[in-house]
């Protein structure tokens, strides 16, 4: 199962490495990755998105919780949360697609953020479906370039069936 | 006053009680042992490899509970300690690694000797610094002694850059750590313990699995009380060895791979496992679905990351081990006042580990003409009354040293488990014997293994260290050898160290008192002999070179699935000789 892991680490050289090292000794793949400071710039939130069977996934979370440098440690996907992940989508545009690049754009409230003769860069802020719809949308017009900055997760304040749970439930 | 970095260095090293340190110098490090040079409270030990100085802080550190201290430089300084901080972070032992590194500027332009120290330290450390600015270093010394010694031990790393040493800061030394990203839990959950105490006092077989968290919280008392209060029977683990007296009635000895079979038997059938600083390692477990198929499992670890990690935790109690046990002998003693029942109602499960013991004992078969590796074990610690502390290296002469000893005393049980460090023996006993020069310090070690950190000698004999060096040669690789016998029908590939050093030779060039045993006879004589000596002794006891180490659990077996003996075909082929011939065919000859 896809899981969302939020590490709140103390903001310092070297300490990503480690965080980072315990998926890789176990051959665990990291999905994406995202690092930043947070509202005291001393800390930074580290969000990882991975899979892994639920027990080995606990035991990083333990080996996670042991690293000095390493505040906190909260599986997203055991509450209710919002994820959310930008990507820059540069596609070509022959003159008789430019409109039609306009239109999906819109439909997804996305925004042309740069624009030459032959393309667009379009910017699209979402949750995974959502992005990657707009990117299977604008795929047959061709796309030259694609960026996605990996996603962020926040825990929703009122109480509701946890990620896990909902997943649960569908299946 | 400004102080330049070294002298930061140095002062700390002083305010954190360090006596002795063990290193290298190199280029980069220079200044820190010239200020080392010019005083007195902290000694350095100069090792002839870096390794051995690793291994040496490993010995001093698991000797005293004390954090064990290095110093070698940059680049391939580092590189030869890797083996012992990941040594020591196997097996939990607290020692500070200070390496060099070049200038800051020209950290990462592959400058002479540069190695990414922190990199390279970062998954076998449990934490490492590189010190960028000298205004650091006082704090981050003070950190590292700290974590290297709290929660679970084990080993840090502190990289300081050339500058760094050479650069000046206001010197004030902190008072104490403020690490709000560690706080190891020391005392367990109130509720966990009394549930565990009611299951100890209802359980009819339960068994004391001590692993080595015993030893680093100074929880022998503690274990002695436990096991007396409930009269349970205690069986440990090769780290947790010394933990509880050998020779107590209740005392199982070793289990696992080579463990008794009684000690093994007893967790087959266990209702109840009570797991004291332990992590439930593989050479312990065997196969993991059909560990203690009967019991309930109480885990006690400082460490939350041990606790179900291979076993399921029915009570887990993350905590200090000592805080823990004294918590739960308290609660033990107040449940049941009379011991005299509690001692009737486990009679019947301790006659039956009696009835275990009695019909499948460790045996060996001594004659008069080849010396069984065991025998000379055996004779050591009747010789000792296994009083001294013994630090061994690894094969099979760490399994026949961790079956026959019954030592009484903790910390008194130096060896390599997690890594299973070959050339970890010697160096180790050296660091014990620095830190205890008027105790008996014994190194139980292999010609494989010596070979792989023989220099350390000329420490011994510089640092006039008396470690009494007890060399079970049987010129193989013998627990490679014994593999190869019963798994790989007899090829011997590369396990036989055909050209072996004149030992005795040796140690004199070094010069060191070397004996030499060749037949049973010889044997207690130069166990006498060597122990009466003041300086370091090596003696070489030439043993049966096909002796199998038993009983033995085989790679995905089971507690109850022990092998007692060679299978009866081996038997036939070294009865006829063939095993001796093939090892012949190499170079060497096999003694008479």
């Amino acid at each position: 199962m896809e899981r969302i892991i939020s590490v709140l680490v103390e903001n310092k050289f070297g300490v990503l490495a480690r965080v980072a090292g315990l998926f890789s000794a176990r051959g665990y793949n990291i999905e994406s990755l995202s690092v930043a400071p947070t509202l005291d710039p001393t800390t930074s939130m580290i969000t990882i998105v991975t899979a892994g069977d639920d027990r080995v996934i606990e035991q990083i979370m333990k080996q996670l919780n042991k690293v000095v440098e390493v505040l906190k440690v909260v599986d997203m996907t055991e509450t209710s949360f919002l994820d959310r992940e930008t990507a820059l989508i540069k596609v070509h545009t022959r003159p008789e697609h430019r409109d039609e690049a306009i239109r999906i754009a819109d439909i997804f409230r996305a925004k042309i953020v740069d624009s030459s003769p032959g393309t667009y860069t379009i910017e699209v802020t979402g949750d995974v479906d959502k992005v990657e719809a707009l990117i299977n949308m604008l795929k047959p017009l061709g796309i030259k370039e694609l960026i996605r900055t990996g996603r962020v997760a926040i825990a929703r304040e009122a109480k509701l069936p946890s990620r896990r749970e909902q997943q649960a439930a569908k299946a | 006053m400004k102080k330049a970095g070294a002298e930061i260095f140095v002062e700390s090293l002083k305010q954190e009680g360090a006596k002795v340190i063990f290193g290298i110098p190199g280029g980069v490090v220079l200044k820190l042992f010239d200020v080392l040079h010019q005083q007195k409270d902290v000694e350095v030990v100069l090792t002839r490899h870096e390794q051995g100085a690793a291994h040496m802080a490993e010995g001093y550190a698991k000797a005293t509970g004390k954090a064990g201290v290095v110093l070698v430089t940059s680049g391939p300084g580092m590189t030869n300690i890797v083996t012992g901080l990941a040594d020591a972070y196997m097996d939990s032992i607290p020692i500070v690694a200070f390496t060099g590194q070049v200038s800051t500027a020209l950290i990462g332009n592959d400058a002479f000797q540069e190695a990414d120290n922190v990199g390279i330290s970062r998954p076998c450390t449990k934490h490492n610094v590189l010190v960028k600015d000298v205004n650091d270093l006082a704090r981050t010394i003070k950190e590292a002694f700290y974590i290297a010694t709290t929660g679970r031990p084990g080993p840090v790393l502190v990289d300081i850059p050339k500058d760094v040493s050479t650069n000046k800061a206001e010197f004030k030394y902190p008072d104490k750590v403020s690490l709000r990203g560690y706080n190891p839990t020391y005392e367990g959950n109130k509720h966990q313990i009394k549930q565990a105490a009611e299951e100890i006092m209802q359980a009819k077989k339960p068994v004391i699995y001590v692993g080595g968290g015993a030893l680093f919280s100074d929880a022998a008392d503690e274990v002695l009380e436990l096991a007396e209060i409930t009269q349970i029977p205690v069986t440990m683990t090769l780290m947790g060895l010394s933990s509880f007296p050998g020779t107590h009635p209740l005392s199982m000895g070793m289990l696992g791979m080579h463990g008794g079979y009684w000690s093994n038997m007893a967790m087959h059938h266990a209702d109840l496992l009570i797991a004291v600083g332990a992590r439930f390692d593989d050479r312990v477990t065997g196969k993991l679905s059909d560990f203690c198929p009967e019991a309930r499992v109480i885990h006690v670890d400082i460490d939350p990351t041990s606790i179900k990690k291979n076993v399921h935790a029915h009570i887990p109690i993350v905590g200090d081990v000592r805080t823990v046990l004294r918590q739960l002998n308290v609660l033990l003693r107040s449940m049941d006042g009379n011991q005299s029942d509690l001692k009737e109602q486990r009679r019947p499960w301790r006659s039956q580990i009696e009835e275990w013991k009695r019909t499948h004992p460790l045996r060996y078969h001594q004659d008069e003409k080849v010396t069984k590796p065991q025998y000379v074990i055996e004779k050591l610690f009747e010789i000792t009354k296994h009083d001294g502390i013994v630090a061994t290296d690894v094969g099979q002469h760490q399994m026949w040293a961790a079956q026959y000893f019954k030592g009484t005393k903790p910390r008194t049980f130096i060896t390599s488990g997690g890594l299973g460090t070959m050339g970890f023996g010697f160096p180790a006993a050296l660091g014990a014997q620095k830190a205890y020069p008027d105790r008996l310090v014994m190194c139980i070690t292999s010609e494989g293994s010596f070979q792989m950190n023989l220099q350390e000698l000329a420490v011994a004999a510089e640092y006039k260290l008396p470690v009494k060096i007890v060399l079970i040669n049987n010129q193989f690789h013998g627990m490679v050898r014994q593999w190869q016998d019963l798994f790989y029908e007899g090829r011997y590939a590369s396990s036989y160290l055909g050209k072996i050093p004149d030992f005795v030779k040796l140690a004199d060039a070094y010069g060191i008192h070397g004996l030499r045993a060749l037949k049973p006879a010889e044997v207690e004589p130069v166990i006498r002999e060597g122990l009466k000596h003041k300086g370091p002794v090596l003696m070489d006891f030439h043993v049966d070179p096909f002796e199998n180490c038993y009983p033995m659990i085989p790679a995905g077996g089971a507690h109850h699935e022990m092998v007692l003996e060679d299978p009866p075909e081996l038997r036939k082929a070294q009865k006829s000789g063939a095993t001796k011939k093939k090892a012949e065919e190499g170079e060497g000859v096999l003694p008479a």
